[in-house]
């Protein structure tokens, strides 16, 4: 093991993986550690990754990667005990170039993804925890690893250590997150022959359909359930805030087995063979939950930084974009051989000034908004769906008899001025 | 095959994972007192995914080997009482699609 790098990015998933390729393309000597037996092994996504932000690190690179299905229709599914309102988007301009996302199974295309920097020339060394930077003058100048004489040193040390981020902690960079600052995930991968998915999702060939889950998929909780559908196989699994599992006192698997026999979900997943069973936390605190993300030598990226946006189910791209634009800084920064807080600072402001700091600031209050008032789960999705009954069912009911009884089942005065104002809230923290 | 009418129980799910277990458990109970007389709730036997703690009778169990390293009980602890670290290198759980 060569002692010295130019660069040593910790973590092998989509924004240490992007950070690296981008590197090594470029010439610069670059580790990059996993601590899993192969990148992937340790990875949990719903399973959509976005094409925009991957094709800025490899053009094309859906020709050869392991990608699932194109998505040419996503759903979102309004759940009532037993019924939901469903609105959906199809469109024949996503099953084609130059696509907008695909459903991805992490494991497989994390490990090809991180054989892509190898090519480039970064070095791989997987089964190699980073227990902790070395900071020498209030500098970090490399990793101390879990392997005999594993210290290693570089110029800058990127950390892409995922949602836990015990290095950026231990940094000083964030304190502990909070139950309420991470969502926590459960999902499982269920066998279906490709043609049944086909048959069962309205879908032509390698087509792909995603469906988010709203309501009654938490329990009323915030959260969402989803349903994706891969090559022969579905992703299903439920979200919610740690804090609301706290606080409900729900088992998450439960919620998952509540999911899955749920009467509009279960026909979806009939007959399916489990192959794996996965949980992983999710970083929803938001923008208020970034940590410092620039230090003398070091940088932080993806989800190591807090980097989702919960409401849009966005995360891997933003990783992918903050390792690109890391990896720029630091190339930059070799020009002038300066890798102070002050020069790498360009990441945080470029950061920032992308899409990816724009959005994060957007909904910067959207999360706290729905933990703090969850009636917006627990009431006004129940009202809906009951809407949606008396209106469309025929029972000799006038039209505008229906609209009144709709009307009076809102509940008082009060209550109309209340849900108005929640609407006025729910648009401030959205718009 | 599921019917995908029955309930499914956690030592069913969590037999569908690879683990390549340490000798030595990642995750230290650091005042097991602590569970026993200040946390009549014990939420974490509740909202582990893996249900790798477990109330017995008068201590926590600590089952590690099945552990997904989500990272939930070390945040989750109401009494931070939970030290959590990564399982040595190549080690723990081996997710194989996901």
């Amino acid at each position: 093991m060569a002692e010295k790098f130019d660069v040593i990015v910790v973590g092998a998933g989509p924004a240490g993986t992007a950070c690296a390729y981008t590197l090594a393309k470029q010439g610069v000597s670059v580790l990059l550690l996993e601590r899993g037996e192969y990148p992937g092994s340790k990875n949990v996504m719903g399973g959509v990754l976005y094409r925009k932000m991957m094709e800025d690190v490899i053009p094309g690179f859906y020709k050869e990667a392991p990608v699932e299905r194109p998505i040419v229709e996503q759903r979102f599914m309004m759940l009532d005990k037993e019924s939901a309102t469903t609105f959906s988007y199809k469109g024949m301009e996503w099953g084609k170039e130059p696509y907008n996302n695909f459903t991805v199974l992490r494991a497989k295309f994390d490990q090809w993804f991180a054989d892509k920097a190898v090519e480039q020339g970064a070095l791989l060394i997987n089964e190699t925890v980073a227990l902790e930077c070395i900071v020498k003058d209030g500098k970090v100048v490399g990793v101390r690893t879990d392997r005999p004489e594993g210290d290693i040193y570089a110029d800058v040390v990127v950390l892409a250590d995922g949602v836990n981020s015990l290095l950026a902690k231990s940094l000083g960079f964030h304190k502990e997150f909070k139950p309420d600052e991470v969502a926590l995930a459960v999902m499982e991968v269920l066998k279906l022959d490709k043609k049944v998915i086909e048959d069962r999702f309205n879908l032509e060939g390698d087509q792909g359909c995603t469906i988010e889950i709203f309501g009654d998929s938490t329990k009323g909780i915030l959260g969402t359930a989803w349903l994706y559908t891969n090559k022969d196989s579905l992703n299903i699994g439920v979200g919610t805030m740690l804090s609301g599992l706290i606080k409900h006192k729900l088992k998450p698997y439960e919620l998952l087995e509540y999911v899955k026999t749920h009467p509009m979900i279960r026909p979806y997943i009939q007959g399916t063979e489990q192959q794996e069973y996965l949980a992983h936390l999710i970083p929803e605190g938001g923008y208020r939950s970034m940590p410092k993300i620039v230090g003398d030598g070091v940088l932080v990226v993806g989800d190591a930084a807090q980097m989702v946006n919960a409401i849009h189910r966005e995360g891997s791209n933003m990783a992918m974009t903050s390792g690109v634009i890391a990896a720029e800084t630091i190339i930059e920064a070799q020009s002038t051989g300066d890798f102070s807080e002050k020069s790498l600072d360009v990441y945080r402001q470029r950061l920032m000034d992308s899409f990816v700091g724009e959005d994060l600031k957007k909904y910067k209050d959207a999360t706290h908004h729905f933990e703090k008032y969850p009636h917006y789960f627990e009431q006004y999705i129940p009202m809906i769906n009951r809407a949606a009954s008396q209106m469309f069912t025929v029972d000799g009911t006038s039209k505008r008899e229906k609209q009144r009884k709709i009307w009076q089942g809102i509940g008082t005065v009060g209550d109309k001025i209340k849900i108005a104002r929640d609407l006025f809230q729910a648009w401030r923290v959205m718009k | 095959m599921s019917d995908g009418t029955k309930g499914q129980s956690i030592e069913e799910k969590q037999y569908l994972i690879r683990f390549k277990a340490d000798t030595n458990s990642h995750l230290h109970v650091l005042d097991y007192d602590t569970c026993a007389t200040k946390c009549p709730d014990k939420i974490c036997t509740i909202f582990c995914p893996a249900e790798v703690y477990k109330w017995e009778d008068i201590r926590m169990h600590v089952g590690y080997e099945g552990c997904h390293e989500c990272g939930s009980c070390r945040i989750g602890c109401p009494h931070e009482n939970i030290k959590w670290e990564y399982p040595k290198g190549g080690h723990g759980i081996i997710f194989r699609l996901g």
